[in-house]
């Protein structure tokens, strides 16, 4: 079987796949990252999303071998090893942008591509429309859309703290 | 640490699991030597099973065994049982034709489970599952009701008949006869509610373990309600008694109805694990679930409303045609029958009501709860007929609902279809929501919509519905096979913190965070110190779990009397400490203090002494602080609001925006308004992708053609508005709290609302009724057929 090298979550490691194993079975099942969800199987929903070098990528859509020399970032390595959460994993808290918790490791991911490609800001259809690869059945979207709205000022520099939602 | 008690926007605690990845969902269990299934499932609507040769799986790599139904007939496992016995008119129960776990003789739907692969890993379970070969002898199907209602239509069971599962009939026939007969003007409407895929963001999973040391199974599942689960597999299916059982509903990812059900593939890795004496786990693929995972709605129906000349409602009658699907799903007879029709009478004064509903087997997958079970069939109906009740009297929609409503003072209020509400304030709701949708100026907005070359509408629905399922006494003269109490046990620990366990289930509501705040609000104790523990059958006692919004009013109803056990047993010790009589204890803000006095005792300093009894009046009561209540309702809840929708559609495209919705709910007291809210915006999401965008399609042959999300549309981010969401409170009078449940108003609420902006923004084309989903293809061709007539006009 092939293996494969790569850094995930800042830490190099080296795997033996199928060829035909895809990089969330690998995450999920050899490395037992689970913060990365299956939704579907036709990449439809996003619950997958992951970072390969620095850009988002559905993982259920994309071969473990395709990944050698990457670097991967998943949920797990998102928030500082303190324990800081990312700005997008506060702002989803703070607007309840979340949830039964099963697409929004893909929506956070998803979310901070979005933003970090966008450094001029987005507008809330913007961000409607940038999310078009990611399905969740549980908020209507209205709390996503406010989180990654927040978010993007942290991440632009634009304010030191996160807008708070009002009460 | 800010204020957290009852009322407060408290962020969640479970977030942060979420966020981080560390949630734990069934798939993300695995055990030591775990195996893994597949199951093959068939590719036919309807054949009979002339043989199955698995032997090319057997002997593929890493397969440890094939199982198929004629495996577990010879071990006379059980089928799947139905929790709900509904009975024809004439008194007869429904029939009720076996629902076996794999598939014997012939299968029913495709994706009904014919056999299951056991292999080393999934790859290859899957790479041997496509080893086996199956003779078909493929039979004529009924896919839809029409088709199975035909004569001579191919028998979905063969020993029922006309496919018919029961021909179930509620209110009085004679009294709406005789009110139709001295109408004004009568109301008439055909309309399909479309039958929807739940489409839960988790697939369903399950995985099984087997303790060959001490013949103990565990379940992990991904339920809604494990206890439910554990009886229904254990007594009824595996024979596995219920001290050998235990079944844990971990982290969830989304239920709205889906996962209530016992479906046969917890079943079948139960029972593979104890066989091979190894862990087995199954997960859907999406297009699994899409074949397997219980669908929702699916009505044919035909109302009539008579009104006076007044357009006061005198009567409504209404025949219905549900579809069952191929098998009866654990809880599928209920819902179109006593959570549809005894919610015929809306929010309004009709007196007299009939409704007769045909529940009908066909070739499909079955159908059972989806949220707001046959509450958003029948304000769906209900809410159209009113529209065009206005139509036909030439009044106003908003003025025929106001001069109908039940009035604030006739609580309670007993309708003619069983139910009585306990109270309610539909003018208020109403009148919120009309404002804070600027109601007034909607012809501005129409206009100014015109000058940009679109067609804006305005929808409203003035909904009421049916929670907190439910005194188990009045289910069970229903024919519910359960008691649908629910049970809370408080365990105070030494020190004083709290552990809570309840019968309930979190699945995205909240729970761990709403009632810790309502265990914070009781003993006055910071959050900090609470634990809420959910969905495991080894840690909680017998529990009914969490549907029809049932948790709060249910099960908080619990808590609270758990709560005032416990209060009541702290207090004594408390007077013991203090030396007082225990009728001069207050127990307030976390003391207990002699009244008058500055003597106190801290609520830790009171759970110390109940587990150090030292100092304790041990002859009069036990030591220990931990207590057990189980809750019996005893009444529904009713929630009840009115939703409101402004849409504009392309003329040149049909495609519809929705521009504005706003929802004024009385859900009763509101523990959390930031999760209530949340509730209200995720279940109109689910209520416009209703409206607007979902259906499940079968063709003749009852192939699923919606079967994927490339096929079957879910509302995405940019095809929903933001929703605004306002409550206008009455209190439930019948449980301790106040509350009334927000879970599927959304859902309920919205889809008539949707539709009435449609049909409002296509008036000048003549359109009364649109069925759901008004898609943009169909809206088209209702514009280029309006401009065809135009040009030849």
């Amino acid at each position: 079987m092939p293996k494969v090298s790569l850094t995930v979550n800042g830490k190099p490691v080296t795997v033996e796949v199928e060829n035909r194993t895809l990089l969330v079975e690998m995450l999920r099942e050899q490395l037992r990252l689970t913060g990365t969800h299956v939704g579907c199987d036709t990449s439809q929903c996003g619950a997958c999303v992951v970072h390969v070098n620095g850009a988002s990528v559905k993982s259920c859509t994309i071969l473990a071998v395709q990944c050698e020399g990457t670097e991967v970032l998943t949920i797990e390595g998102l928030a500082a090893p303190d324990g800081t959460l990312h700005p997008m994993q506060e702002a989803f808290r703070e607007y309840h942008a979340l949830q039964c918790g099963f697409c929004t490791p893909g929506m956070v991911m998803s979310a901070i591509d979005l933003v970090q490609r966008n450094p001029q800001g987005l507008s809330d259809r913007e961000i409607r429309e940038g999310l078009e690869g990611n399905l969740c059945r549980c908020t209507g979207y209205h709390n996503i859309v406010r989180a990654i709205a927040a978010a993007q000022v942290v991440m632009h520099g634009k304010a030191k703290e996160l807008p708070r939602a009002v009460e | 640490m800010g204020y957290e008690g009852i009322g407060a926007s408290v962020r969640r605690r479970e977030d942060l699991r979420f966020l981080s990845g560390r949630g734990i969902y069934t798939d993300d269990i695995n055990r030591p030597h775990q195996a893994y299934a597949v199951i093959v499932r068939s590719p036919h609507a309807h054949a009979r099973i002339r043989g199955i040769d698995a032997s090319a799986a057997r002997s593929a790599p890493g397969v440890i065994a094939v199982f198929t139904g004629a495996d577990m007939a010879a071990e006379k496992i059980g089928g799947l049982p139905c929790g709900w016995q509904v009975k024809n008119k004439d008194g007869t129960p429904m029939a009720e034709p076996p629902h076996p776990v794999l598939a014997v003789g012939k299968v029913r739907h495709v994706g009904d489970p014919v056999a299951v692969v056991v292999a080393e890993t999934k790859p290859q379970a899957r790479d041997a599952a496509e080893r086996i070969v199956i003779d078909w002898e493929v039979l004529p199907a009924a896919a839809t009701i029409q088709a199975a209602l035909q004569p001579g239509a191919p028998s979905v069971h063969d020993d029922v008949p006309g496919n018919v599962c029961f021909d179930w009939h509620l209110g009085d026939k004679t009294a709406v006869d005789a009110a139709f007969a001295r109408a004004h003007k009568v109301a008439r409407l055909e309309l399909s509610n479309n039958r929807l895929i739940p489409n839960a963001m988790e697939p369903r999973c399950a995985v099984g373990e087997y303790d060959p040391a001490t013949g103990d199974y565990t379940l992990w599942t991904t339920s809604q309600n494990p206890h439910v689960i554990r009886l229904l597999m254990g007594a009824f299916v595996l024979n596995i008694p219920e001290h050998k059982l235990r079944v844990v509903a971990p982290d969830v990812g989304g239920g709205f109805g889906s996962k209530i059900h016992h479906y046969a593939e917890e079943a079948i890795v139960t029972w593979a694990a104890g066989k091979l004496k190894r862990p087995v786990k199954w997960t859907a693929d999406r297009t699994e679930s899409f074949m397997s995972d219980a669908h929702g709605r699916d009505h044919v129906t035909e109302a009539e409303l008579a009104l006076d000349d007044e357009g006061r409602f005198l009567a409504l009658r209404v025949r219905t045609l549900a579809n069952l699907g191929a098998y009866l799903s654990t809880f599928a007879p209920c819902v179109p029958t006593y959570l549809y029709a005894t919610l015929l009478a809306g929010v309004y004064t009709t007196p007299a009501i009939y409704a007769e509903v045909k529940a009908v087997f066909t070739n499909t997958v079955p159908v059972d709860a989806y949220r707001g079970a046959g509450r958003p069939e029948a304000t769906f109906l209900i809410e159209r007929l009113v529209d065009i009740a206005a139509l036909e009297m030439g009044m106003d929609r908003v003025e025929i609902r106001r001069r109908n409503f039940i009035p604030k003072d006739a609580f309670p209020y007993q309708t003619p279809v069983a139910l009585q509400y306990d109270s309610g304030d539909y003018h208020r709701t109403l009148d919120e929501a009309l404002k804070a949708a600027k109601w007034d100026t909607f012809e501005q907005r129409r206009a100014e919509a015109a000058r940009r070359g679109k067609l804006r509408g305005i929808g409203i629905s003035t909904y009421i519905e049916a929670c907190g399922i439910a005194p188990s006494a009045v289910v069970g003269s229903l024919g519910a096979r359960a008691g649908l109490y629910e049970v809370a046990n408080i365990r105070v620990n030494p020190t004083g913190s709290i552990t809570v366990f309840t019968g309930t289930h979190s699945h995205g509501q909240g729970h761990e965070t709403t009632f810790a705040q309502l265990i914070a609000d009781r003993f006055g104790v910071p959050m900090s110190q609470v634990e809420i523990v959910h969905g495991d059958t080894a840690k909680v006692p017998f529990g009914m779990g969490t549907y029809g919004s049932r948790s709060l009013a249910v099960g908080g109803s619990a808590i609270v009397r758990a709560s005032d056990k416990i209060i009541a047993k702290a207090k004594r010790i408390a007077a013991h400490l203090l030396e007082a009589s225990v009728e001069d204890i207050e127990f307030k803000n976390g003391m207990f203090r002699v009244a008058g006095t500055d003597r106190a005792k801290s609520f830790a300093e009171v759970s110390l002494a109940a587990y150090v009894p030292h100092n304790y009046p041990i002859e009069e009561l036990e030591p220990g602080l931990e207590e057990t209540a189980f809750y019996d309702p005893k009444n529904f809840t009713f929630p009840a609001g009115c939703h409101i929708c402004e849409v504009e559609i392309d003329p040149e495209t049909g495609e519809v925006e929705v521009v504005n919705f706003t929802a004024v709910d009385d859900v009763g007291r509101v523990i959390n308004p930031m999760i209530v809210e949340g509730q209200v915006q995720g279940g109109v999401a689910q209520g416009i992708g209703q409206a607007l965008f979902e259906t499940c399609v079968y063709d003749e042959a009852g192939q699923l053609l919606s079967g994927s999300m490339m096929d079957y549309t879910m509302p995405r981010a940019d095809d929903v508005p933001y929703i605004q969401v306002g409550t206008a409170v009455t209190l439930c009078t019948h449980n301790p709290l106040g509350v009334k449940g927000c879970g599927e108003v959304g859902a309920i609420g919205a889809p008539p609302a949707v539709i009435g902006a449609v049909v409002d923004a296509l008036r000048d084309y003549g359109v009364r009724h649109i069925d759901m989903p008004a898609t943009s293809h169909k809206i088209w061709r209702i514009l280029d057929a309006g401009r065809q007539r135009l040009a030849a006009e």
